[in-house]
């Protein structure tokens, strides 16, 4: 992977700029805490969107499971934190330290099985799948009493502004390493299939963990989550820095990323699979490293949603809300991640924010009859989208740009 | 020892078996062609060795390694390079960045530019057209820049998909020629081709495969004088 690239003077000092206006709006009470929660909503749209460009703009796998991993993040997070503060380390311990310890033993696995060529996809599979149970279990039986009290004690002599800060960022690392350790045991059977298929599935997907969660507490041995009642007594520690500071931190890795020559073998499996092959790409590697990185940033966003407001309820990760990153992601641009970010907060403060108080009450719900019609407008007057490919100049990478309508694809020979 | 040593490899498209156990090897420097009619199973032995088609049986021996079973990415880093029937190129990057993607197994970047001056001393036309994406290329032009974007991986050993299908007389010359020109600089060719007049013009040594099985083998010079071979390849003349 290429070299972590400074970030160009010009968009840092854009970003701040935008922070600590934000932040003035907030601080002087100018946004009252109506508009606060939508902006930090936006935020967290915006993040779980730029994983799924990452997913379905720059690798070209269509995707309706991010809502499955944001609220796999949202909740694996919330749950940390909610005994964190009642004085139990033990979910932190095996989010945490557990997952360390599952991509630690993957690392491992995944060297050993190189030495093996012709291991079946399902082989692999159910390797990895045993690993992980392994992982947890021996998290909950070893690690837990191990590291637990260490932890706290060590927590217990920081100051409080000091631990409070850094319980949140576990909380949230560990949000986001479920998610994706998730979607690696997801994507590496599934990935195999056809690109069609793969969108089917993860529907299928976000389907389950809505069922899962709404039984967290019956079939899942997760009682603090309350099933379909819904969690409450999340901390609220989501604040406009949080919020900024992962969005930009997820910018700048998906950047550098794409800038790098793991982006331009992500890139090209979008623009011919079998092209990608021939020169020596590994596409499967390609394909679940998107995705995995895609299902993260949007575990991360669950997590600062979770700590925002303060309670989960599984209806919100229902698959239906799926479709709100698909939109944005195609309303800014299928591989802009300006397009992305700019939308992402569009949408969600012209949507959520000002119609909704426009229309009168008892007429939100026509909110998804202008959504439709909006994207009809887009779909006939800008199907590129708002932005289409354009990127800040910070942004571009010369080999991301998809400059030829699909049509000029020579037509589909075998290899 | 030869470079690639094909044994007894037989592949199947369920039910329908494409390949029954065919057997030959390629040495070091040479150019060996693969002839035979449409539906022959050529693009399917080259598929096979390029780990882009699963095989049921037999062996595929490249550089002294069973490289059966391996993935293509593995493939193209051991130097071995496909350039396919119908070309894929990428059809929305340009000229420069389908040469660039050529070499994306390498690292060396004094190495990939002394690669790309060689593509375009070979192809002059190429460098005219840089910043021309793929997609807009004829289809002369494509078949030059699949070969140049294989070059650009630095090859011991190319496997070349019936590289005149579609091309005038003219550039069918041109793209022969080329093979030659390659192969004198040491790089070593599997050709397959259904224009055999061409192909056994160019190559040493030459297999024919008929449905699957090969059938005759032998000094591209006799195979080309056989009568046989003439009847049924080369329209009886
Ligand atoms: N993807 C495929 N699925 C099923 N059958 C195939 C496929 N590809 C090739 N075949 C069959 O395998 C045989 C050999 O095909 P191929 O290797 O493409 O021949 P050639 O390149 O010599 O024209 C043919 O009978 C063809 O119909
Ligand atoms: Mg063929």
């Amino acid at each position: 992977m290429a070299k972590f690239k400074k970030p160009s003077v010009y968009f840092v000092a854009g970003s701040l700029l935008i922070f600590l206006v934000i932040q003035g709006l907030i601080s002087t009470g100018t946004l009252n805490d109506y508009w606060k929660g939508i902006i930090f909503w936006g935020g967290a749209i915006t993040i779980v969107t730029l994983g799924l460009n990452l997913i379905y703009g720059f690798n070209g796998q269509f995707s309706l499971g991010q809502y499955g991993f944001y609220g796999i993040g949202a909740y694996g997070s919330a749950y940390v934190t909610y005994h964190w503060v009642r004085g139990d380390p033990a979910a932190m311990v095996v989010a945490l330290f557990g997952s360390l310890l599952v991509i630690g033993l993957y690392a491992a696995l995944a060297w050993g099985l190189r030495r093996f060529y012709g291991v079946t996809v399902k082989a692999r599979f159910t390797f990895y799948l045993i690993i992980t149970i392994l992982g947890f279990w021996a998290s909950v039986v070893v690690l837990v009493p191990l590291l637990g009290p260490m932890m706290w004690g060590f927590f217990a002599a920081l100051p409080e502004a000091v631990a409070q800060p850094l319980v949140f960022f576990l909380a949230l690392i560990s949000g986001g390493m479920l998610a994706g350790i998730t979607s690696f045991l997801f994507g590496l059977p599934v990935l195999e299939l056809g690109s069609d298929y793969f969108g089917i599935a993860t529907l299928g997907f976000t389907i389950i963990v809505k069922v899962l969660l709404d039984n967290t507490d019956t079939i899942l041995p997760f009682p603090a989550m309350k099933g379909a009642r819904g969690m409450l007594g999340i901390p609220r520690w989501t604040t406009w820095a949080w919020v900024f500071g992962t969005l930009f931190v997820v910018i700048v890795i998906m950047r550098n990323l794409l800038h790098s020559s793991v982006g331009r073998a992500i890139v090209s499996v979008r623009e011919d699979e079998r092209a990608a092959e021939l020169v020596g790409i590994d596409v499967a590697n390609a394909k679940i490293l998107a995705f995995v990185l895609g299902s993260v940033f949007a575990g991360v966003a669950g997590g600062l949603r979770a700590h925002d407001i303060t309670f989960l309820h599984p209806q919100s990760f229902h698959f239906i809300q799926s479709f709100n990153p698909l939109i944005i992601v195609v309303f800014g641009g299928l591989g802009s991640i300006t397009g992305t970010v700019f939308t992402g907060f569009l949408w969600i403060v012209l949507l959520e924010g000002v119609l909704r108080l426009f229309l009168p009450s008892g007429y939100e719900t026509w909110r998804f009859v202008i959504y439709p019609l909006i994207l009809l407008m887009m779909m006939l007057l800008r199907p590129e989208g708002l932005f289409g490919t354009y990127e800040l100049p910070f942004l571009r990478a010369a080999h991301v740009a998809k400059r030829q309508a699909i049509a000029q694809k020579p037509e589909e020979v075998p290899v | 020892m030869a470079l690639l040593e094909v044994k007894d490899l037989c592949v199947s498209y369920g039910a329908i078996q494409a390949l029954h156990g065919i057997s030959f090897h390629v040495e070091e420097g040479e150019v060996v062609t693969l002839i035979g009619a449409n539906g022959a199973g050529k693009s399917t032995t080259l598929r096979a060795i390029s780990a882009l088609q699963i095989v049921d049986s037999g062996s595929i021996t490249y550089k002294g390694v069973d490289i059966t079973g391996k993935e293509p990415s593995d493939i193209v880093k051991m130097g071995l390079i496909h350039v396919p029937e119908g070309r894929r190129i990428f059809a929305p990057l340009t000229v420069r960045e389908n040469l660039e993607m050529g070499a994306y197994t390498r690292t060396d970047r004094r190495a990939i530019r002394e690669s790309m001056e060689h593509v375009f001393d070979l192809f002059p036309r190429l460098k005219e057209r840089l910043e021309q994406t793929g997609g807009t290329l004829s289809g002369g032009e494509q078949q030059m820049l699949a070969v140049g974007r294989a070059l650009m991986s630095d090859p011991k050993l190319l496997l070349m998909d019936e590289p005149s299908m579609g091309l005038a007389p003219i550039l069918v010359e041109e793209i022969f020629d080329i093979i030659e020109t390659i192969s004198k600089q040491g790089v070593t060719i599997l050709l397959v081709e259904q224009n055999a007049h061409m192909a056994l013009s160019v190559a040493q040594r030459a297999y024919v495969l008929e449905t699957g099985t090969i059938g005759l083998s032998g000094p591209a010079q006799e195979l080309a004088e056989n009568p046989r071979v003439r009847e049924a390849y080369l329209g009886g003349h």
